[in-house]
C-alpha cells in the first residue's frame, strides 16, 4: 500500500482532509502560493503517522529500507549540527551561526519527515563518535576541523540519495520527496564549501562543486569522494565536446555531474562515526 | 566516441507530427524529458555564455571564475544531452534575454538564481516521470550540481540564502515543479515554440 498516493487519493476525494489532519490550517493555506505538490509535502509526517495508526499500512520492504539508510544519515547530520552549536566558541562568527543553524534545522525536519513516514518502522538513532575514533578529534573545539567534516558530511549525503533514487522509481510520491532532500543537501554542500574556502589555508581554492575527485584537502575522506572524478557519462568523455574556446576540461568534466555513491561505500563512511 | 544512444523508440515520431508548425516537437516518453532538459540547458548555457561575454563592470575576479565555471557546466549538460539524443535532440532554441541588463549584477545574478532554481525544481519534478532507471541517475547527476549553483548564486545576492525559505519548505524539501509549469515560467526567455504535446507531466 502506497501511503502518500492513498493522501493524495483521499484528497481527491475529501476536500476537507486538510482541515481535518492538521489544525495549523491557517500555515498551510500561506503556503498556498508555493503550489499544490508542496501543501501537499508539508503535511505528511502529520498524515503518515496517521495512516500508521488507522491502517497499521505496509509500506515495501525495499523502500522502507531506502528511508531507514536516509534516517540514519539525517540522524548523524542533526546530531552534528546540534552538538557543533552547542560547542562554546567553535562557531563564534554571527553569519557562519546563521548559516549552520539553517543547515541543523534542515536536517531535523528530514529526521522528522522521514519517521513519520516510517512510522514505527524506524529505525532508532545510533550512538555517534563524531571524532571518528580519533581522526577528528578536535572536532568540537577546532573550527575547520568541524567545517571539514561538515564538507565530508554533506558531499556524502548528496552521493547516497543520488544512488537511492533508482531503489524509489516505484512510488512517484517518495522519488520525489528523496529528490526534493537531495537538492537541500547539495545547497548545504555548496555553502560549507563556501566557508571553507573563506578561511583559506587548505580550502583556499574551494570550490562549490567537486572538482576532480577529493578536492577537500583533507586525506582522511578520501572514500567520501571516490569516482567523482568520473569524466565519462553514458558513453560520452565530457571532455571531448567544445566549449567557448577549445574542449572541455577535465575539471569541469568531473564538476558538471555528481556521481552516486552506493549504499555499502555510504554505510562504511558513516560507519566510521557510528559507535553501535 | 561511443555515446550511448537515448532510446530508439520513437526515433521517428517527429517525423508523423501532423502539427510540426506548432513548434519544435520535444517528441513522447524519456525523449521528450530528455529533450525538455536539453531545452533547459541550452536557456541557461547561453545566459551564462552571454554573462561572461559582457561581464558586469563591478565584477570581481572570484565571482567571474565562479560564472565561467558554471557556464562551462552548463555548457557540459547541453553537449551531454544533444550527445546523448543523437537525432532525437530538438534544434537549437532562439533565447530572448532583452529583459535582462547584462551590465547590471543586480540584474544578472537575479535571473541566475531564477533559472537556477527553476533547473533543480525542473529536475526534482520530473524525476517521477523518467522511465529508465539510467537516465534518472544521470539527472540525478546534474540536478545537484545545479543545487550546488543556486546555493553559490543565493548566497552572492545575500550571504547566508544558499537554502532559504523561497525554495524550501517547513519538511526541509526543496520545491518540486511539473514539467508543464516549468516550460510557463521559462517561456518568456524561449523565442522559439516549443511542442511540448506529448511531454509527460501532471
Amino acid at each position: 500500500m502506497n501511503i502518500f498516493k492513498i493522501v493524495t487519493d483521499i484528497e481527491h476525494l475529501d476536500i476537507d482532509i486538510h482541515e481535518r489532519l492538521n489544525p495549523r490550517r491557517a500555515a498551510i493555506k500561506a503556503l498556498n502560493s508555493f503550489g499544490a505538490k508542496v501543501v501537499l509535502s508539508a503535511l505528511p509526517f502529520t498524515v503518515a503517522s496517521m495512516f500508521n495508526k488507522a491502517y497499521g499500512q505496509t509500506i515495501p520492504q525495499k523502500i522502507i529500507d531506502v528511508l531507514n539508510f536516509a534516517l540514519t544519515l539525517e540522524y548523524l547530520e542533526a546530531e552534528f549540527y546540534t552538538k557543533a552549536l552547542a560547542s562554546n566558541g567553535l562557531i563564534g562568527d554571527t553569519a557562519a551561526r546563521n548559516a549552520i543553524t539553517v543547515i541543523k534545522n534542515h536536517e531535523d525536519e528530514h529526521v522528522t519527515f522521514l519517521k513519520a513516514a516510517l512510522g514505527n518502522q524506524a529505525v532508532a538513532k545510533p550512538t555517534f563518535d563524531f571524532t571518528a575514533g580519533g581522526t577528528f578529534g578536535d572536532v568540537f573545539s577546532n573550527y575547520d576541523t568541524f567545517l571539514a567534516v561538515a564538507n565530508a558530511f554533506e558531499d556524502t549525503g548528496v552521493r547516497a540519495y543520488k544512488g537511492q533514487a533508482g531503489n524509489l522509481m516505484e512510488n512517484d510520491d517518495i522519488l520525489r520527496y528523496a529528490l526534493n532532500i537531495h537538492s537541500v543537501e547539495a545547497r548545504h554542500a555548496s555553502h560549507i564549501r563556501q566557508m571553507r574556502r573563506a578561511r583559506g589555508g587548505a580550502a583556499a581554492n574551494l570550490k562549490p562543486w567537486i572538482t576532480g575527485a577529493n578536492d577537500t584537502g583533507v586525506s582522511a575522506v578520501d572514500p567520501v569522494y571516490a569516482g567523482e572524478d568520473n569524466k565519462i557519462q553514458a558513453g560520452a568523455d565530457i571532455t571531448s565536446f567544445n566549449g567557448v574556446s577549445g574542449k572541455l576540461s577535465a575539471n569541469v568534466a568531473t564538476e558538471a555531474f555528481d556521481e552516486a555513491l552506493s549504499k555499502e561505500a555510504v554505510l562504511e563512511i558513516a560507519g566510521l562515526f557510528i559507535v553501535n | 566516441m561511443a555515446v550511448t544512444a537515448i532510446v530508439a523508440a520513437g526515433c521517428h515520431d517527429h517525423n508523423e507530427v501532423p502539427d510540426m508548425d506548432e513548434g519544435v516537437y520535444l517528441g513522447k516518453g524519456d525523449v521528450a524529458i530528455l529533450n525538455y532538459a536539453y531545452a533547459l540547458e541550452q536557456l541557461e548555457a547561453a545566459f551564462y555564455t552571454k554573462v561572461t561575454e559582457t561581464p558586469y563592470g563591478d565584477i570581481s575576479d572570484l565571482e567571474k571564475s565562479l560564472l565561467t565555471d558554471i557556464r562551462d557546466h552548463e555548457i557540459a549538460h547541453r553537449e551531454f544531452f544533444k550527445a546523448a539524443l543523437q537525432g532525437n535532440a530538438i534544434v537549437n532554441l532562439e533565447v530572448d534575454f532583452s529583459s535582462v541588463n547584462f551590465s547590471s549584477r543586480e540584474s544578472v545574478l537575479t535571473t541566475a538564481k531564477a533559472f537556477e532554481d527553476l533547473g533543480v525544481s525542473a529536475y526534482n519534478g520530473a524525476g517521477q516521470l523518467i522511465e529508465k532507471p539510467d537516465y534518472l541517475l544521470l539527472a540525478g547527476k546534474i540536478v545537484s550540481v545545479e543545487a550546488r549553483h543556486a546555493g553559490l548564486i543565493s548566497d552572492l545576492i545575500q550571504n547566508g540564502s544558499f537554502a532559504g525559505s523561497d525554495v524550501v519548505d517547513m519538511n526541509g524539501l526543496e520545491k518540486s515543479m511539473s514539467p508543464s509549469q516549468v516550460l510557463t515560467a521559462a517561456a518568456p526567455f524561449i523565442k522559439t515554440k516549443i511542442n511540448a504535446r506529448d511531454l509527460p507531466t501532471y
